[in-house]
């Protein structure tokens, strides 16, 4: 059996080859149900961390590839098709470690959206779930005490609008998932 | 940017390579007794990498297998509308030629059962042959290539492989302590077929002397692990007249308990 590759942390320079125009618009463009969900990436210190990537994932109808679309005559990024869902949206931190993406509603069977982050300094990256509703029943949730589990739930601001902080550390620290051992 | 030490001294290369030493003997002494399998990746708080220390969860992750209707034992697609060939050479993505040591970087991507991943998105992106990153916030005076960005990417064809054409990255200057120098390394990106294994990593070439020095390498404190980040250079591969070649498999991890592959005879 080979054993895995190490992880190593993705840096600070990322930018220029993972960022891609509208990588956080996930939901196709002009979607009525679309919903925002945004939030700040901190660090121990609550100091905005400015180089983090965060990708959401979430159940989807169906599998579309396409969302990161590349010119095949400039080899750049012209974005999304803002047509199909692919459920997959990666944004990076700006100066202020502020993210958002824009998508549609998970389904009722996993109603969060799977989280990864990465940063400088993260030598491996953290899986986490912002879940969208809170009177969601859910065997996560419900096998955490209720601070842990408040970390892992979105607040709405407005309707349509979701914010979704993440504390790499300290008093407010996100409750960050193991799947590994199972 | 990487800051100096957080208590206000500037450690230096003898004070980080002692704590790098610390932490392996202690994770030599905490090895499995018998032959048990040893950390594959590093622990996220590995204090001789600064930029760690206020970047890492102090509690405990959750464990989170065992439901079948997790999200994340699904993961994104991606498709030919995704890349295209040019992708793949990062010698022809300017008019003109790249500065630096031509080279050629292939590979398979398998999971742990050693079976291929195919279709699966791989990037790519690294710094210049002079270690200097196409990034604004990357200050290192050395000089920009305008022949090259130093981003590409590829789908893994039916038996996992990918490859990938560029210029061998110079090492540079980061600031985590006086006269810190990293290797050469190229960062990759997979996604596999499920998000649990996502994986970004760094690829290293053999026989760097920087090695021993850097944190980041040396986050992997289990020595065959680190030895798993670094590539063969692989006469075979070579292109005659053309590029250095380069030979480095990635294997992916994800939940030990695998599905059965339907294509599978």
């Amino acid at each position: 059996m080979p054993r895995p590759t190490p992880s190593q942390t993705v840096g600070p320079f990322f930018g220029y080859a993972l960022s891609t125009p509208g990588g956080g618009d996930a939901a196709p463009a002009g979607h009525p149900d679309t919903l925002t969900v945004h939030g700040y990436v901190r660090d121990g210190k609550g100091d905005p961390v400015p180089d983090a990537l965060v990708e959401t994932w979430q159940r989807v109808p169906k599998a579309l590839p396409g969302s990161l679309r590349r010119d095949p005559v400039t080899g750049g990024s012209p974005g999304r098709d803002g047509v199909g869902f692919t459920g997959f949206g990666r944004v990076a931190t700006d100066a202020d470690g502020h993210w958002v993406i824009r998508t549609l509603a998970p389904p009722a069977t996993a109603p969060y959206l799977a989280i990864a982050v990465f940063a400088r300094g993260l030598a491996h990256h953290l899986h986490t779930r912002a879940y969208l509703d809170p009177t969601a029943s859910d065997r996560l949730l419900s096998a955490l005490a209720p601070e842990r589990a408040a970390t892992l739930v979105a607040q709405e601001e407005r309707q349509g609008t979701h914010r979704f902080d993440i504390h790499l550390q300290g008093e407010k620290e996100t409750v960050f998932l193991d799947f590994h051992h199972d | 940017m990487t800051t100096i030490d957080s208590r206000g001294a500037s450690p230096d290369q003898e004070q980080i390579s002692a704590e790098i030493a610390a932490v392996h003997r202690a994770a030599s002494r905490a090895a499995p007794a018998g032959g048990g399998e040893a950390p594959n990746h590093p622990d996220r708080g590995f204090a001789p990498y600064r930029s760690s220390l206020l970047r890492h969860p102090l509690r405990p992750l959750v464990a989170a297998g065992g439901d079948p209707e997790a999200a994340e034992l699904s993961g994104p697609v991606f498709g030919v509308t995704d890349v295209t060939a040019l992708d793949a050479d990062l010698t022809r993505q300017h008019i003109g030629e790249p500065l630096g040591e031509r080279i050629t970087v292939s590979g398979r991507v398998l999971d742990r059962s050693g079976r291929p991943v195919r279709g699966q998105l791989v990037e790519v992106w690294q710094a210049n042959a002079s270690g200097r990153y196409a990034h604004g916030l990357d200050r290192h005076p050395a000089p920009l290539d305008p022949h090259f960005t130093g981003a590409g990417r590829c789908l893994t064809d039916d038996a996992g492989r990918y490859s990938f054409t560029t210029v061998r990255p110079g090492a540079y200057p980061w600031r985590n302590h006086i006269n810190a120098w990293r290797p050469a390394h190229i960062h990759f990106s997979l996604f596999g077929t499920r998000f649990t294994q996502r994986l970004v990593t760094q690829m290293y070439f053999p026989g760097d002397p920087l090695f021993a020095y850097d944190p980041i390498l040396q986050s992997v404190t289990d020595p065959a692990a680190r030895a798993r980040l670094v590539a063969d250079y692989r006469p075979d591969l070579s292109v005659p007249e053309w590029s250095l070649g380069y030979h480095w498999d990635i294997v992916l991890d994800g939940p030990a308990r695998t599905l059965p592959d339907p294509e599978e005879h």
